[in-house]
């Protein structure tokens, strides 16, 4: 069966979020989760680079590795391939959009070792997407991850505010139960559709 | 060398400090996204713990022996090289001898090149310091992190299964928690594991919220 794009997209913003079901992109959903203005910045940031990578790598998987029959570098190409996007992405910024630098450039470095950007890559691979599935599967999973980071952003500014949370669990500990609530109530939207 | 100065040598403290004081998954906080991802059972577990150990070793290996010819301009993009390299050498050994492990870790064992506690002791400690001691470091590290992915998987494989490793532990009327094994049962687990560990370890809090 082949799959609606935009059915992949909504999938990948609700029932199947990158962060809430995969639990990916960990690292720094915690580091960044601190402010919304932060937040929001680096899920842009990571959405940008995930639709562009992930294009990419799909042009080198059906154009190159697969017509040579190399497949086993395709882990190889792809990390290179994202980072040098990255590479090149702060060089753009940093040349032609200085006033970009402090709002987003800042983030850029963190994302090669996002796992979000090099596992889209690997889902698109793994489940054959065509190139407009490979698209919206990688738009959905930026946006996905974006509003994932704002929703607990916003509730940890909130947190950091009013409540008295036991001292070993300050930090890391009480985001991640931040998280778990969130992915039982994303759980909810699992009635939307099933797609794997 | 007595039993007691064997505690104060370099190697030891190296060692523990990797191994207790500085977990990776509690203290340190890196390579979480895989912790909480194949924890759900044990096999999964121990199997992507020793993926991350071979990784871990061999990538502080060539990386500490090659400290003094790699640019320090270049160094990212070259432990990149090195680590999937690595990575896809454990991703064909799981494909051709364990293939149901192989099959339920899914992309998951590709994801070890962006494992950031992989990255993280190449630039902490590998690139500065000698082989054997980037190898006890890489050990310490990596012992830690399967320690504690076993003992996560071990909880939510009893809760949301009933078994471990596969053979049956609960009684046959007990009520499978499902939820421990989708993402809620792992954040809220992690969480709790963390807390402990930091009483346990009498770690400073953490400074903000």
């Amino acid at each position: 069966m082949v799959l609606h794009p935009l059915t992949i997209f909504v999938a990948a913003l609700f029932t199947h979020n990158i962060v809430l079901t995969y639990l990916l992109g960990m690292c720094p959903f915690l580091a960044m989760s601190r402010q919304l203005g932060t937040a929001v910045g680096m899920g842009i940031a990571v959405t940008f680079v995930l639709v562009i990578t992930g294009v990419i790598n799909w042009l080198l998987l059906h154009l190159v590795l697969i017509p040579t029959g190399s497949e086993i570098m395709a882990y190889l190409v792809f990390i290179i391939i994202i980072a040098s996007v990255v590479q090149l992405l702060e060089m753009i910024i940093e040349k032609f959009f200085p006033r970009l630098q402090s709002s987003f450039g800042i983030f850029l470095p963190l994302i090669t070792v996002n796992c979000t950007v090099l596992a889209v890559s690997l889902f698109v691979a793994l489940r054959e997407y065509n190139f407009w599935q490979t698209l919206f599967f990688a738009l959905g999973s930026g946006i996905g991850w974006t509003v994932a980071i704002s929703i607990v952003a916003a509730i940890r500014e909130k947190v950091a505010l009013i409540s008295d949370v036991p001292s070993g669990l300050r930090g890391a500990g009480i985001t991640m139960v931040i998280v778990g609530i969130l992915a039982l109530a994303f759980m909810g939207f699992s009635g939307m559709g099933n797609v794997q | 060398m007595s039993f007691n100065k064997f505690f104060y040598t370099r190697g030891f403290r190296t060692f523990s400090k990797g191994f207790f004081k500085e977990n990776t998954v509690c203290c340190q906080l890196l390579g979480l996204c895989s912790a909480l991802a194949v924890s759900n059972k044990v096999e999964n577990g121990l199997a992507m713990g020793i993926g991350v150990i071979f990784v871990l070793v061999f990538s502080s290996l060539i990386i500490s022996a090659l400290r003094k010819s790699i640019s320090p301009r270049y160094r990212i993009i070259t432990y990149m090289i090195i680590i999937s390299t690595l990575v896809i050498f454990v991703d064909q050994y799981l494909k051709a001898f364990f293939p149901p492990i192989s099959k339920q870790l899914g992309p998951y064992v590709a994801l070890i090149i962006t494992n950031c506690i992989i990255m993280g002791r190449q630039e902490a400690f590998a690139v500065k310091n000698r082989v054997t001691y980037s190898i006890i470091d890489a050990l310490g590290n990596g012992l830690s992190y399967t320690y504690s992915l076993v003992f996560i998987a071990s909880i939510r494989e009893i809760l949301a299964f009933g078994t471990f490793f596969n053979i049956q532990v609960m009684p046959a009327g007990f009520d499978k928690l499902v939820v421990m094994a989708m993402a809620p049962g792992a954040f809220f687990l992690l969480s709790l594991y963390i807390w402990i560990f930091r009483i346990g370890a009498k770690l400073q809090p953490e400074k903000e919220d």
